[in-house]
């Protein structure tokens, strides 16, 4: 069982190995009641094994109640409100400020589509990977597109719902650069658990740099994407496709997986999944273009990963 | 103090006066909600000293400790040793009297621990 539980054990999907602010104090107030958790247990232990052993009578009924109201009322009280004390400070969310960026993520059935809103520039859409400068304040703002969706990036902030109709704002702040996982922890159809996104913490300046790489449109558009229409879905900014249905592709070459965090971003796999989406997807909402022949899908596939 | 003791003593916990420490604890909480909704309704923030919710809940916590009082004083009345489990008007007096003081502690620290998160979290997001 334990090596079980040792086998989810990883630096880029977990509440325990925190790359945030919230999630910091998140785990250490588990660490503080696991270990207040064993010490109680013990302590428990102990003292039913000297009761048991103690014969009886050695209490007289004043002791008695003396000890129940000692043991059972005042020192757990004393431990709860010290508790609450110490955590509710935890659950205050961090201070926001009109000069910090936001990023709208809206969840979608079964992708993110990513809109940067920096304070002083134009907005830049993504989708599927989310970027933050490290040590700076961030405010997501969280809206469901079509179904209830849960967003959680476990070692950045704890989960919030994405509610269609509804924005909730959840600010972050992160505190080491990596790249990180989330997912979305609410059911929202076939592919629920296939519904997930990298997360990359990137230090201020390259994050600006990189902010303003992905704000300029593409190099170029392709006779095939045009020819399949798949501008009907997609957008790639400067050529002209502005579909707004599925996730932008604009830097589509430059995210590291496919699919909403579920395929390595090879030019075979991108291949296959634009002819059967719906293999890698059960419930996936792109129809599947089987009957496009396998070298289109392949030339369309490297004219993507170029997108960087 | 004697003369309001013997008041006190002369006095006799009922079932009434057991469930006055409880329902204290529940206005509070329903006080608490509604002061923290309306406020952030009203206003969009905590203020930064909340007086009405000071003296809301002074209110309540005094209200708890006079009701835990008045059954401390009558839950020692003289009389016989423990157990006091006999069918005795003394004994059904004691018995009330115990259980208004465990409900007064217990609402007492609810009424605390409910107050704790206004004054805390002091944010409306």
């Amino acid at each position: 069982m334990a090596t079980l539980s040792l086998a989810g054990c990883n630096r880029h999907q977990s509440a325990l190995a925190p790359f945030g602010v919230e999630a910091s104090s998140t785990r250490d107030l588990t660490i503080i009641l696991l270990i207040g958790a064993v010490v109680i247990a013990v302590a428990m232990s102990l003292l039913i094994r000297h009761a048991i052993r103690t014969p009886g009578e050695r209490l007289t009924h004043r002791q008695g109640m003396k000890l129940v109201l000692w043991a059972g009322g005042v020192v757990p009280t004393i431990l709860l409100f010290t508790l609450l004390v110490t955590s509710l400070p935890a659950m205050r969310p961090l201070p926001t400020s009109r000069a910090d960026l936001t990023i709208n993520v809206e969840g979608e059935q079964f992708w993110w589509r990513v809109a940067y809103r920096p304070p002083n520039a134009a907005r830049v859409v993504s989708a599927n990977e989310v970027r933050v400068p490290v040590g700076r304040t961030v405010a997501l703002k969280l809206m469901g597109g079509d179904v209830i969706h849960s967003f959680w990036i476990p070692g950045l902030a704890g989960k919030m719902d994405m509610i269609p109709g509804r924005t909730n704002t959840l600010v972050v702040r992160a505190t080491k650069p990596g790249r990180f996982r989330g997912v979305c922890t609410e059911f929202c159809g076939l592919s629920h658990a296939l519904m997930a996104f990298d997360v990359v913490a990137m230090e201020p300046a390259a994050f600006d740099r990189w902010l303003a790489a992905e704000a300029k449109p593409a190099a170029g558009g392709n006779a095939l994407f045009a020819q399949y229409g798949c501008g009907g879905c997609h957008a790639i900014r400067g050529t002209g496709e502005a579909g707004a249905i599925g996730p932008d592709l604009t830097h589509f070459g430059a995210r590291q997986t496919l699919a909403a965090g579920v395929l390595p971003m090879t030019t075979a796999n991108v291949a296959s999944f634009i002819r059967h989406p719906e293999k890698t997807k059960p419930g996936v909402r792109m129809p599947a273009f089987d009957h496009m022949p396998p070298a289109d899908a392949v030339a369309l596939a490297r004219y993507l990963q170029g997108l960087k | 103090m004697k003369r309001l003791r013997d008041r006190i003593a002369g006095l006799r916990v009922t079932l009434w006066t057991l469930i006055v420490p409880p329902s204290m604890w529940a206005a509070h909480f329903l006080f608490s909600y509604l002061w923290a909704a309306l406020n952030c309704a009203k206003v969009g923030e905590f203020a930064t000293f909340p007086t009405l919710f000071a003296i809301g809940t002074a209110v309540a916590l005094v209200v708890i400790v006079a009701a835990g009082w008045v059954a401390h004083v009558q839950a020692n009345r003289k009389g016989d040793t423990p157990p006091h489990d006999s069918g005795t008007e003394i004994d059904r007096l004691r018995f009330l009297a115990t259980a208004t003081v465990l409900l007064a502690a217990l609402s007492f620290i609810g009424v605390v621990f409910t107050a704790m998160p206004v004054i805390f979290l002091t944010d409306c997001r």
